[in-house]
């Protein structure tokens, strides 16, 4: 049947697949379409209180007719208070999937979380968000949560004015408060972000404003309701160097203020590294690398993540030529057992064509799923 | 044509300015001044790097030169002495080989009905660079070269990953044995590990065929990798321009330094003493009058809001437009705001 190419599939077979994944994702969104669910069902323990968010062996997967797309593979990570936690990785690896998890935002039926934990800690309870029903999370996004997403432009609406698309979410999650109240808060808000003139901003349309300024307004829509948790995904990626380092410079800012955690996520390394107090490093839907920004940036362990810093020309840093990782990301569909970087890794193993590489403590912070740390966790990452 | 001019490309004055039209019989009420007074000359062999902010104009500064869009005034001679804009229709097709681009978007510049052979092969056909029996083996040959496989060539680019088609635009642009390529953005739709892949290869098709780039970018960190001249362009305007090691120990046009003290650097431990700059680009449709950056600098004076500034050689091939390295300007006379 597979002939030259693995990823050829008959016409049958597709058929067969997309028969099954109707069954399975019917069963899924039948429980997320409740309504009226006690809260009981998902209330839960945070692990660790200091903690506001804890992915705990996250899988969320794809079910398309090719086959079954594992985007996020048991993937588990804390985000403590206050601090802001760098995710990493090429486009694909599932670091826009995980957070788009813990908004329930995935593109449903064929995406569903199929097993594991997001705690979300409320402050006097804990939800696992991933048990959670549409109809609670409603009450959760905007409100403790909050999403600042990587285009501005096509993130706010261009048929209503900034003003109005401000006071919905106030309106939304404070549903006593006063018009008057309404738009004292969402004109504070526009002030926060650093822009002068909020009344006039107030009144504009999003055509109006610089890709920056908009940015500046998806950030004040995302602090209005004093979220937790904030996660911003790609916040500066369609930006210029000049107008990132404002907004990375207001988000800085802003964290202070709020007294809110961040989840970055990014592909850029140097933002991570100016932004991040943890970076995460994703690779094929599994994390390879995790820890504190200065484990993760002066020590890398994971040969991916060493390729990764060698690839990316640095200023003021000369090398004759770039490293570059050979190969490309693997096929998301049939993911192989052994560890998904094999194919592409210089410094493998024997061992890594046996199971999936478990997680070895380099130190109480530093993790990493590399086999060649496994007999001996302090050996260097150059070795 | 002479061959072996030494400056593969030399630009003068160029300017480009797009009309607004407005109302009913769509009057011309104004004009986008997107690239004013540009000058620089290209050695073979080399690379000029070309940053600056989006609109500042640095991929009409590309289109221009290779007469995709006709300039306003200025001149652009190639090889010492070839003028686009001068030749005849049948000249110009003559030369169009030696003259490529590669675009930013490798989705967006494939023809997705065409396999990949025939999207490299075509060009080379259509000019009758080699024999048509020999056609076959030239495009193995060429895709060969740019780390593509042979058994690709009935393959459409659907088929392929962005790293892989953006190696397709660059075999397309080598078939036609150019001496000369802008390189748009070439990898900034690109993930960093397929980035260092693509920048790699264009160094050694550099090497292999004495390429000259124009390498536009506004990845500064890339920029300084890959070029051996960097020009800043600001609304414009070249604000500054000099050798890549000159300019990164040296900036000194204030928006030059602005520039490169915002490029995040993936080191913890090095607090960077950054300098923000206040607001956005100004409107090119209507620029500030003097010295275009003056609304956003920090050294801004009484003058440069009134006279825009000249080019200055601060030697060294150094070139810098600012009031602040002019003496006769009146700058070091006025008080700072």
């Amino acid at each position: 049947m597979a002939k030259k190419d693995s990823n050829f599939i008959s016409a049958r077979e597709s058929r067969r697949i997309s028969k099954e994944n109707i069954k399975i994702t019917k069963k899924l969104d039948k429980k997320l379409n409740r309504k009226h669910v006690p809260e009981s069902e998902y209330l839960t323990k945070m692990h660790d209180e200091s903690n506001v968010l804890e992915f705990d062996d996250l899988h969320t997967y794809f079910f398309t007719d090719v086959g079954t797309v594992k985007a996020v593979d048991g993937v588990s990570y804390n985000v403590p208070a206050g601090k802001t936690v760098g995710i990493v990785g090429e486009s694909g690896c599932g670091k826009s999937v995980t957070s788009l998890s813990l908004m329930q935002l995935l593109q449903r039926p064929s995406g569903q979380i199929v097993s594991g934990e997001i705690r979300l800690n409320l402050g006097d309870k804990a939800y696992d968000v991933a048990k959670m029903p549409i109809d609670a999370m409603r009450h959760i996004r905007g409100n403790v949560v909050s999403m600042i997403f990587q285009e501005p432009m096509t993130s706010l609406n261009p048929v209503f004015r900034i003003g109005f698309q401000l006071d919905e979410v106030i309106q939304l999650h404070n549903p006593g408060m006063s018009e008057e109240e309404v738009k004292q808060r969402s004109i504070d808000a526009i002030k926060m972000v650093g822009i002068p003139d909020a009344e006039g901003i107030y009144q504009r349309y999003p055509h109006e404003l610089s890709g920056g300024m908009r940015q500046r307004i998806v950030i004040a829509m995302a602090l209005v309701c004093n979220p937790r948790l904030i996660i911003a995904d790609e916040p500066t990626t369609a930006l210029d160097v000049t107008i990132q380092a404002q907004i990375l410079e207001l988000l800085r800012e802003l964290k202070g203020k709020i007294n809110a955690s961040i989840m970055l996520i990014t592909h850029d390394l140097g933002v991570i590294a100016e932004m991040a107090d943890y970076v995460v490093v994703m690779y094929a839907g599994r994390i390879v690398e995790k820890g504190l920004a200065s484990e993760v940036f002066l020590d890398p362990r994971h040969p991916y993540t060493i390729g990764l810093m060698e690839s990316k020309p640095v200023i003021n840093k000369t090398v004759d030529r770039l490293y570059s990782i050979p190969g490309s990301v693997p096929n998301p569909v049939n993911m192989p057992d052994y560890c998904y970087f094999r194919d592409r890794c210089e410094k493998c193993v024997e061992r890594c064509s046996g199971k999936y590489p478990p997680e070895v403590h380099v130190s109480d912070t530093h993790i990493v799923s590399c086999w060649r740390y496994f007999d001996d966790p302090k050996r260097g990452g150059n070795e | 044509m002479s061959e072996r001019s030494e400056n593969v490309l030399e630009v003068r004055n160029l300017c480009k300015y797009f009309p607004i039209k407005a109302g009913l019989f769509s009057r011309v009420v104004g004009h986008v001044h997107a690239v004013e007074n540009v000058s620089f000359t290209l050695k073979r062999g080399t690379t000029m790097g070309l940053v600056g902010e989006s609109g500042c104009g640095k991929t009409t500064v590309g289109k221009t030169l290779l007469n995709l869009t006709p300039k306003t005034s200025g001149d652009v001679i190639f090889n010492g002495n070839v003028e686009l804009d001068k030749m005849s229709a049948k000249q110009l097709r003559e030369f169009r080989p030696k003259i490529q681009i590669i675009f930013q978007d490798p989705y967006a510049s494939l023809s997705p009905r065409l396999p990949v052979g025939e999207i490299i092969g075509e060009a080379v056909r259509e000019h009758h660079l080699v024999p048509d029996n020999e056609l076959n083996a030239y495009v193995s040959r060429i895709m060969k070269s740019c780390g593509l496989f042979d058994y690709q060539k009935d393959r459409y680019p659907h088929e392929f990953s962005g790293g892989q088609r953006q190696r397709i635009c660059i075999a397309r642009a080598i078939a036609l044995n150019p001496d000369f390529i802008v390189c748009d953005e070439p990898v900034s739709a690109l993930d960093v590990s397929i980035q260092a892949q693509i920048i790699n290869l264009l160094e050694d098709l550099q090497k292999e065929y004495n390429l000259t780039y124009l390498f536009i970018s506004h990845d500064l960190s890339v920029v300084q990798h890959i070029s051996d001249t960097v020009g800043v362009m600001y609304l414009g305007n070249m604000v500054e321009y000099a050798g890549k090691e000159e300019i990164f120990a040296n900036p000194l046009h204030p928006y030059t330094k602005a520039l490169f003290s915002a490029i995040p650097i993936p080191d913890p431990t090095v607090k960077m003493n950054r300098i923000i700059l206040e607001g956005s680009i100004p409107s090119p449709a209507n620029p500030p009058k003097g010295c275009k950056f003056h609304t956003r600098c920090r050294e801004c004076r009484g003058v440069c809001s009134r006279i825009q500034p000249k080019e200055l050689d601060m030697g060294n091939g150094h070139m810098v437009a600012c009031h602040i390295y002019d003496p006769e300007s009146g700058y070091d006379k006025e008080e700072a705001k």
